[in-house]
């Protein structure tokens, strides 16, 4: 019986693992479903890795490469090709490799499935749903993978950094982008926006609502309003970027508790989730931050978890972290009284799911403990010290007063 | 193109559509012993009308008493259950409950039990509010009353086709893809003129749906009823709201439509659907952002717990109706056809019934055909949680499809099968690849490699 099973091998788990081994625990085991390990970074071919963690950059699968041999050296037992089809609530993984099922028992789970992008299906995006729609994730694949692309003049949605990687990914790729669409008034990633696609010649258009997919086949157009004004772009595909969401699958059919906010495992503050054999890591607990944020993030929580082998696993009822609007998600969202040793968080993560000025602060049982004024943005990280008290409060919430 | 005509220059029989009706047609005819060929216009079977409905196996509980849709979905749904698992077919036993949810709907259910018990249908209970809550705990508190049909079940709708017509291909049934019928002349035998060329045949079944108006009108049958395609819009919900929705959750009906229903399906999802819009279009079935929202708020407010789960796919498709409400099905003896049109909303349930019905008036003017001595089993792979899927077994090379975990060697079955599949649609349908929740976020990629030269539509562009 291992000590710990990691699930998914992209840097928040392959540090976890790492992390693991060197703080003594006997028997790890990283599970990854692909043939190899990375994770996402396998297919972002244009975003460099293992900066900080690593001290050099590696590139698409070489990053993978490098996670893998690091896991070797630490002693894991890495197991590719096996899928965790489910999660029990003693511990117990249910998995699927090429010799069939097995089921594998730990002592503690650390849970690093990373995110993906949402599909159009999700998005409710209306019209007719013909081949030629897909995500940035799935265009890397075809190219990094199988050498081919899935259309030539593709309309592209979306405009975090992921928007950005995918122009480059068309452009490289023999594909002429017919424009880039944002449904926000602004860029979500603001600075590359204002002067990028221009300079590759793809237009961008902000405030855009997709009204029509049209394609009996293939897609052939992509009907958008902009102000009232409705126009039909031609094109062979409709690229969606960005708006990652948790690949959260397993949690929610296994009954495990799921936050609203950020769409991922519910966790405290050592990472540890409403179950307390779960741990989670990486960019499962909210879509999404860089791969070396991912990369610390999993050695913090392997730290963590270590510590918490030491002891029997936790009985405390964890107290939810709650928010005002228009906060969209904290990280961690519970609290668990009497966590002792290096937490697996320092800092509280807080994100906003709109533009909005005002005062942000955190109250334990009532009392502000901090506060800051600032004029937020949706989708950009705000980082909030973390205070030794909040693991004896009994209420903690982050409250939010809009300027008038 | 060359004369697709069987060895000795023609078919006893062609069947227009290769929808549920005309797939489940060329079974039943094959195993009479007829020589079948089925045409379809589309890239795959099921492109029209059978590639989206609820997957629901109907008891006929709620169909007009004593119409001729009440005896063939009973004699459909009787043949299904007789054959589904020699066919390899899938049966999800979850019962129905027609919910009331005001004192007005709940003072129709007595009605509602009356008329199921005059279909025949005895396994049916009144149930209190919370007598139904008791059987599906997640249904919202503000239920008042309930009919429990226990006959209603769930199947897996696109194998059933693909099984039927399998078996037919087995006893020699030609299948014609992207096949276009331009006109039909008859005089004595069929010539269908096609987009792939001329076809003889000595009788002709009018399934084509969506266009069995205008498949008569080319065959010069006389107008018999107009199509009047009505859309109806999904939302498939993740399979995490599975739990929350073990008995199919109908609404009481009104007159234009049986309404939204929250159904569980064959596969581990949860369906929300379909709306009923009247539109022209025949082929376009295309969604729309405020209906799905309105579906996805609709089954939240039914069953709360729905409230936050994560949608998997959207769809809509477009059921035939016609200028009436029953079953357009007209036998033409003179010039050997049968048209079976306006097949609606149950022709999942009523196909194997149709199928037989058709092979009785072909009787009324044909002469009788000799039933082969061997009919040669045939079997679907499961793609259904109610049985052993590949995944679960060793030397399956590795799951493509994470989300609906779905192996190569299922994927490379499919491809090299009796009917491979003519467009992703169909690969979907035949092994539920790109089909869970990140609809091939990770596994386009390899489909698209796997798949290069199969299709007409494909997922890479090559050049």
């Amino acid at each position: 019986m291992p000590d710990v099973v990691v699930v998914g091998g992209g840097p928040a788990g392959v540090a976890a693992a790492v992390a693991l081994r060197r703080a003594g625990v006997a028997k790890v085991t990283l599970l990854d479903r692909e043939p190899t390990l990375g994770g996402a970074t396998r297919h972002c071919s244009h975003s460099p890795f293992g900066l900080r963690e690593f001290g050099r950059v590696y590139v698409g699968a070489a990053y993978g490469r490098k996670l893998d041999r690091a896991a070797q050296e630490a002693g894991v037992t890495v197991l590719t090709g096996h899928s965790v089809v489910s999660l029990g609530t003693g511990g117990d993984l249910t998995i699927a490799h090429a010799g069939g099922t097995d089921t594998l028992t730990a002592r503690r789970v650390v849970l690093a499935t990373g995110a993906r992008e949402m599909p159009r299906s999700a998005h409710l995006l209306p019209g007719d749903r013909p081949v030629g729609v897909l995500t940035t994730g799935a265009l890397q694949a075809f190219v990094a993978f199988q050498g081919l692309m899935p259309f030539r003049r593709p309309v592209i949605v979306g405009s975090e950094l992921v928007s950005l990687s995918a122009i480059l990914t068309c452009l490289t790729h023999g594909a002429r982008p017919v424009a880039l669409l944002e449904p926000g008034d602004h860029a979500l990633v603001r600075a590359p926006f204002a002067w990028f696609p221009r300079l590759v010649g793809v237009p961008f258009l902000s405030g855009v609502r997709i009204v029509d997919i049209i394609g009996t086949t293939r897609v052939t157009a992509v009907r958008i309003a902009q102000g009232g004004h409705e126009t039909t772009l031609e094109c062979d595909g409709l690229l969606l970027t960005g708006r990652f969401t948790p690949e959260a699958a397993l949690l929610w059919q296994g009954g495990h508790r799921v936050d609203r906010g950020t769409g991922g495992p519910a966790v405290d503050q050592d990472g540890r989730c409403a179950n307390p054999l779960y741990f989670a890591a990486g960019n499962l607990l909210r879509p999404i931050e860089t791969g070396g944020w991912a990369f610390r993030e999993g050695r913090a929580i392997g730290a963590a978890v270590a510590h918490d082998l030491a002891r029997d696993p936790s009985t405390t009822e964890p107290v939810a972290v709650t928010r005002d609007a228009p906060i969209k998600l904290v990280v961690p969202n519970l609290i668990r009284h009497g966590s002792a040793g290096t937490p697996g968080f320092d800092r509280f993560q807080l994100r906003f799911a709109r533009r909005a000025q005002g005062l942000l602060s955190l109250s334990l049982d009532g009392r502000k403990v901090w506060q800051r004024r600032g004029a937020w943005r949706p989708e950009v990280r705000v980082l909030v010290p973390m205070p030794a008290s909040v693991a004896q409060a009994g209420h903690v919430h982050f409250g939010f007063a809009e300027d008038a | 193109m060359a004369n697709r005509s069987a060895a000795d220059g023609a078919f006893d029989l062609a069947i227009i559509g290769g929808g549920v009706v005309g797939c489940a047609a060329a079974r039943r005819f094959a195993l009479a012993g007829a020589r079948v060929v089925l045409i379809e216009r589309g890239a795959d079977i099921l492109s029209g009308a059978s590639k989206a409905n609820s997957a629901i196996l109907h008891t006929g509980f709620d169909a007009p008493p004593g119409s001729l849709e009440l005896q063939l979905v009973q004699q459909g749904r009787a043949e299904y259950l007789s054959i589904h698992r020699d066919l390899g077919l899938s049966l999800v036993e979850t019962g129905a409950l027609v919910c009331a949810w005001t004192e007005a709907e709940a003072a129709l259910l007595e009605g509602i039990a009356a008329q199921g018990r005059a279909n025949g249908i005895d396994a049916l209970r009144l149930l209190t509010g919370p007598a139904a809550r008791a059987l599906v705990p997640g249904l919202a508190p503000h239920l008042h009353a309930a009919v429990e049909v226990m006959g209603e079940h769930v199947i897996d709708p696109w194998s059933a086709p693909l099984a039927y017509v399998t078996q037919a291909m087995a006893m020699g049934t030609v299948v014609l893809r992207n096949c276009d019928l331009i006109a039909g002349r008859f005089d004595g035998e069929w010539h269908l003129d096609t987009s792939q060329g001329p076809v003889r045949a000595a009788a002709v079944i009018n399934a084509a749906g969506l266009f069995g108006d205008v498949v008569d009108a080319r065959l010069g049958l006389p107008p018999e009823f107009v199509i009047r395609p009505r859309k109806g819009q999904f939302v498939v919900l993740d399979k995490a709201a599975f739990a929350h929705v073990p008995k199919i959750i109908l609404p009481v009906p009104n007159e234009i439509t049986k309404g939204i229903v929250i159904c569980p399906t064959a596969f581990g999802n949860v369906l929300v659907g379909p709306t009923a819009e009247e539109q022209d279009d025949r082929t376009r079935a295309s969604v729309d952002s405020a209906t799905l929202q309105m579906l996805v708020a609709h089954a939240s407010r039914l069953i709360p717990a729905l409230r936050d789960m994560p949608v998997t796919a959207v769809y809509a498709g477009l059921r035939p109706g016609t200028d009436a409400k029953h079953y357009r099905v007209t036998a033409h003896p003179g010039q050997r056809a049968i048209t079976l049109g306006g097949i609606r909303s149950t022709g999942l349930s009523a196909a194997l019934g149709l199928a037989q019905h058709a092979l009785h008036l072909y009787g009324t003017f044909a002469a009788p055909l000799a039933p082969p001595n061997d009919v040669p089993m045939v079997q679907v792979p499961n793609l259904t949680e109610t049985a052993t899927r590949d995944w679960q077994r060793t030397g399956h090379g590795d799951i493509v499809c994470h989300c609906e975990l779905v192996t190569r060697r299922e994927i490379e079955a499919a491809l090299n099968s009796l009917l491979p599949p003519g467009d992703f649609g169909g690969l979907r349908r035949r092994t539920r690849a790109g089909m869970g929740r990140c609809q091939g976020f990770h596994c386009l990629a390899t489909i698209a490699a796997m798949t290069r030269g199969r299709f007409d539509t494909p997922l890479a562009v090559e050049g």
